[in-house]
């Protein structure tokens, strides 16, 4: 198995360098950063200025290496916006964001798991209709949208819930049902399918032939199976949620690195852009190595070979 | 056979099956028995109904079939009336199953000794530690060596052979005293076959259990079974100790199956093998004929005009054939037999 | 000329003999019967040809410009409510445009973009998972590794930081859009390509020297179409969402143009006094997208079923 993890670290890697290399060029595709910097009305002097100002003048590799080499020590450049370090500035943020989608996927496990489980156990039923259903208008509602209208009922009409801040837990209770709709489905399904698959297999036959308990059959026996691939959507989810927060958090005003990447592509910011994108990669890159150690935990098959 | 001495009595069992093309008869109308230290062996072609048959018996219909008995008593005990929770409870203890593929039949994500341990747990035979002492022994009464360590191992890591084993070391660890194998041996090497076949043997011998044992494989009913219930589209076609279904079958298909197979001593060398042409009757619908009819080299008219009823000869011997094989000139309805072919 | 084909099984003996004809429906009956029984896809496919229709037609069924602004009819809301009429059956936004014809026009966008994106993405895909699944070895690695990387970078970011560079015309999301999805197609068609690659048709002929580009067209890709399909409906309805999302955000389809994702960013402004600015947009794209997913979903169920129980 070590063997195993090893090889996927080193895949890891190898994606890694390369995401590096693409957050690095994405705004430069335009061929002319200095000029998107410096403006429409500059002249070529102040364009070459600007270029010299912010080291585009050099080759594109050497800008590459310094930055990253930068990066290795912690130092992510900074803002031209704000002229504040990068780091800082994804630091002040990440914790809205961070906090924002564990909240989500919470509550898009809580609902989809039990009602995937449910759904299997029952099929054809009013709840398996339900929950299908459910999953379908999950699927097809823009998040966007769905957030303003949670605004326009629940923040307006009724008044229950705060429409923008960050500083009460009740200010996430919206962006984390918006956000959690989202992801909500995918799981739902996979753990109903694999439930399905489960419940219909040889061994579900064997638990039952031995009089087990109801209970025991399902949890115990074909959850344990069905979850495995749940496990890994669900790590992969949390990285989607880190790199898509972006809409939510502009509909309800967050302060998290979502917007922040926003304002600073419209900005064309490019110090900050490159450093999101790429963090929020890497995150998703490890939240996938951890996906594959705890499936190869949960897994014997793959543990043991 | 005194009553006392029986294990299993199924009178009159049927199961139906509804689908989106209407309702299926899977099973109708099997009567079965097994004793102690019996055998009893359940031959047909796929799709016969032995499996759901034996589902039936045991409780594990899925949910769209629906089960109607007469009679259903294990050890003296009412089957039928039992609620869902009551029969789970025998389950696994006073009866217990083994199937076919003992790859898929076993929990990939646990260990062998986790597996068999819960079904002593389950029902109450002691605690997981005197469940741990009595899964080594089973292991080791099987015949796998080191059980110690496999009872630490996953399904994934023992081959074959020995998960057989494994399962049939699961089944005995409430001491049942009926047990159903499925084809047990269809999916391992021939040789492990043997093995197999040999370790039943044994244990019966030794624990006295009553084993039904549903197989396709004429082989393994030479083998092992005392008597033979031969199934064709849901339906017992014949009854029988082995002996009287080897020497003198009754049933056209019956005998259709004994010419499918080299039978030592009594196929010619060099003989081609018989084979029984045309495919299994559709089972939608009711039963208006004889179920064999459009195979049977035998058939005549009076064969479509009426269900066939299971006629008992002698005890224990009993054949649904209006031109029963081997039986007395006149056939047993009307006048327009044609030639019987033998 | 009839597309059933009859067997007939003759079982000969002396006695009488018995004639059983089975009648096997040809696959594309089979098809057919399922499609004209499957609810989700007749709603799905309803709702998709009404639009594509209305789309087409928009000029035909409103009389109203959706550029046209008209600053006297400002904000009327649509006709059910207290202050609505007739003449705007879903009112107007704050240009006084009429609703109803902006959302018409709007589907052209929609469809346009979805469609488009849908089908690069489906090409670039398509091919890397025919190539990687083909030929396996170390090209198959390459597959995957772009897979990853893909994967691995957030799509939405991306394409936020695409759009700031190449700006944003119908052309220009479509073609971003394109380059970003394709990761589902290539996982599908990669597995269904390693799985015909054994089979036996194909090795026969490698056998007889059937150029690989032949195999791969002639005896991989009809295989992988349906799967396909499928995929590309589901990679539309997302097309769709994210295009209204970037529009939403002004990263997307720019004003005037009637985009649906723009339209609810215009309403949102006025979204407390008149949330019809923001519902009825959002109701379309709600309704498209999941008519286009039960499409999909109602194709798999037609053409594949055993993959479900």
């Amino acid at each position: 198995m070590s063997r195993f993890l090893i090889h996927r670290a080193l895949i890891a890697l190898l994606v890694a360098i390369t995401v590096s290399i693409i957050g690095f060029t994405l705004l430069r595709l335009s061929g002319d950063l200095a000029s998107a910097l410096a403006g429409d009305t500059a002249t070529q002097e102040q364009i070459a200025q600007t270029a010299h100002l912010y080291g585009l003048d050099r080759p594109l590799s050497i800008q590459y290496f310094d930055w990253v080499w930068k990066a290795l020590h912690g130092d992510l450049g900074r803002s031209l916006f704000t002229n504040e370090p990068v780091t800082y500035l994804i630091g002040q943020r990440i914790g809205v964001t961070a906090q924002l989608s564990v909240m989500a996927l919470t509550f898009a496990l809580l609902i989809a798991i039990p009602l995937g489980v449910v759904a299997a156990t029952r099929p054809n039923s009013w709840i398996d209709r339900f929950s299908l259903g459910l999953a379908v208008l999950g699927q097809g509602m823009p998040n966007f949208w769905f957030g303003l209208i949670l605004i326009i009922v629940f923040g307006v009409s009724l008044r229950w819930l705060p429409i923008s801040g960050t500083d009460h837990f009740s200010n996430f209770i919206m962006p984390t049902i918006t956000l959690g709709t989202s992801v909500m489905p995918a799981i739902m399904r996979l753990t109903r399918t694999g439930m399905l698959d489960a419940l219909d297999s040889d061994y579900i036959r064997t638990a039952r032939a031995k009089g087990l308990s109801t209970r025991s059959v399902l949890f115990k026996h074909a959850l344990r199976n069905a979850i495995l691939p749940v496990v890994s959507l669900t790590a992969v989810s949390l990285g989607f949620l880190l790199g898509g927060s972006v809409i939510v958090e502009s509909v309800f005003a967050l302060n998290g690195i979502g917007f922040l990447a926003f304002q600073s592509i419209l900005r064309t910011d490019f110090p900050v852009v490159q450093s999101i994108v790429v963090f929020v990669s890497f995150c998703y890159i490890l939240l996938t190595l951890v996906s594959d150690m705890i499936n190869a935990y949960l897994d014997p098959r793959i543990r043991l070979g | 056979m005194s009553q006392r001495q029986e294990v299993l009595q199924v009178e009159g069992l049927s199961v139906a099956i509804d689908t989106p093309g209407g309702t299926l008869r899977a099973v109708s109308d099997v009567d079965l028995h097994v004793g102690r230290g019996e055998t009893l062996c359940i031959v047909g072609e796929s799709g016969c109904g032995k499996t759901i048959t034996s589902l039936g018996i045991m409780g594990l219909l899925p949910r769209r079939a629906r089960l109607s008995v007469k009679r259903l008593e294990l050890e003296g005990r009412d089957l039928a009336r039992l609620s869902g929770k009551e029969r789970a409870a025998l389950r696994g203890d006073r009866m217990a199953m083994i199937f076919q593929d003992p790859m898929t039949s076993l929990n990939p994500v646990y260990t062998i000794g986790n597996q068999m341990e819960e079904i002593y747990v389950r029902h109450g035979k002691g605690n997981q530690k005197q469940a741990r002492e009595r899964a080594e022994y089973l292991l080791h009464k099987v015949g796998i060596s080191a059980a110690t360590s496999r009872l630490g191992q996953y399904p994934h890591q023992l081959s074959g052979g020995l998960r057989q084993r494994a399962m049939v070391a699961m089944t005995l660890m409430c001491d049942p005293t009926l047990i159903i194998a499925d084809e047990p041996t269809t999916a391992l090497d021939v040789t492990i076959q043997a093995q197999i076949l040999h370790l039943l043997d044994d244990l019966q011998r030794e624990l006295h259990m009553a084993l039904i044992l549903i197989t396709h494989d004429l082989g393994v009913v030479a083998r092992m079974a005392d008597r033979v219930v031969v199934m064709y589209a849901g339906q017992v076609v014949e009854t029988g100790t082995a002996e009287e279904i080897f020497a003198a079958p009754r049933h056209p298909y019956t005998r259709g199956l004994l010419d499918c197979i080299p039978i030592p001593g009594k196929t010619r060398p060099g003989a081609p093998l018989g084979s029984i042409p045309g495919i299994v009757p559709s089972l939608l619908g009711p039963l208006e004929s004889c179920q064999f009819r459009n195979r049977c080299p035998q058939a005549f008219a009076d064969c479509a005009k009426a269900p066939v009823p299971l006629r008992e000869t002698s005890p224990g011997r009993a054949d649904r054939c209006l031109l029963p094989l081997g039986a007395p000139a006149q056939p047993r309805r009307a006048s327009e037999a044609l030639g019987a072919a033998e | 000329m009839t597309s059933i084909e009859r067997d007939r099984v003759i079982i000969s003996s002396p006695a009488p003999t018995y004639e059983i004809e089975i009648e096997a429906p040809s696959p594309r009956m089979i098809m057919r019967r399922r499609a004209l029984t499957h609810p989700g896809f007749l709603f799905g496919a309803t709702v998709v040809l009404a639009t594509v229709i209305i789309a087409l037609c928009a000029p035909l069924l409103t009389p109203y410009d959706p550029y046209a602004q008209d600053l006297s009819q400002r904000l009327i809301p649509p006709v059910l409510a207290a202050k609505g009429s007739w003449a705007h059956l879903l009112g107007t936004d704050a240009m006084g445009r009429d609703y109803l014809t902006r959302l018409m026009y709007g589907a052209r966008i929609s469809l346009t973009i979805g469609f488009g994106a849908a089908a690069l993405a489906g090409i670039i895909g398509t091919s890397l998972g025919l190539i990687g699944g083909y030929f396996g070895g170390w090209v198959d690695s390459v597959v995957m590794y772009c897979v990853n990387v893909k994967l691995a970078l957030p799509g939405i970011l991306v394409a936020l930081s695409l759009i700031e560079v190449f700006g944003g015309s119908v052309f220009s999301v479509t073609l971003i859009l394109g380059v970003l999805f394709w990761d589902r197609f290539i996982v599908v068609t990669r597995s269904v390509t390693q799985q015909t690659r054994v089979a036996d048709y194909v090795t026969a002929a490698e056998a007889v020297g059937a150029s690989r580009f032949r195999i791969i067209l002639g005896e991989v890709l009809p295989n992988v179409l349906n799967h396909i399909i499928v995929i590309a409906s589901l990679e539309m309805a997302v097309a769709i969402l994210v295009e209204a999302a970037l529009s939403f955000l002004g990263l997307g389809i720019r004003p005037p143009t009637p985009s649906w994702g723009l339209m609810i960013s215009e309403g949102r402004n006025f979204m407390f006094f008149q949330p019809y600015l923001v519902a009825v947009p959002g109701i379309a794209i709600l309704v498209l997208v999941v008519a286009i997913n039960m499409l999909g979903d109602g194709i798999r169920d037609i053409t594949a079923p055993e993959g479900r129980n």
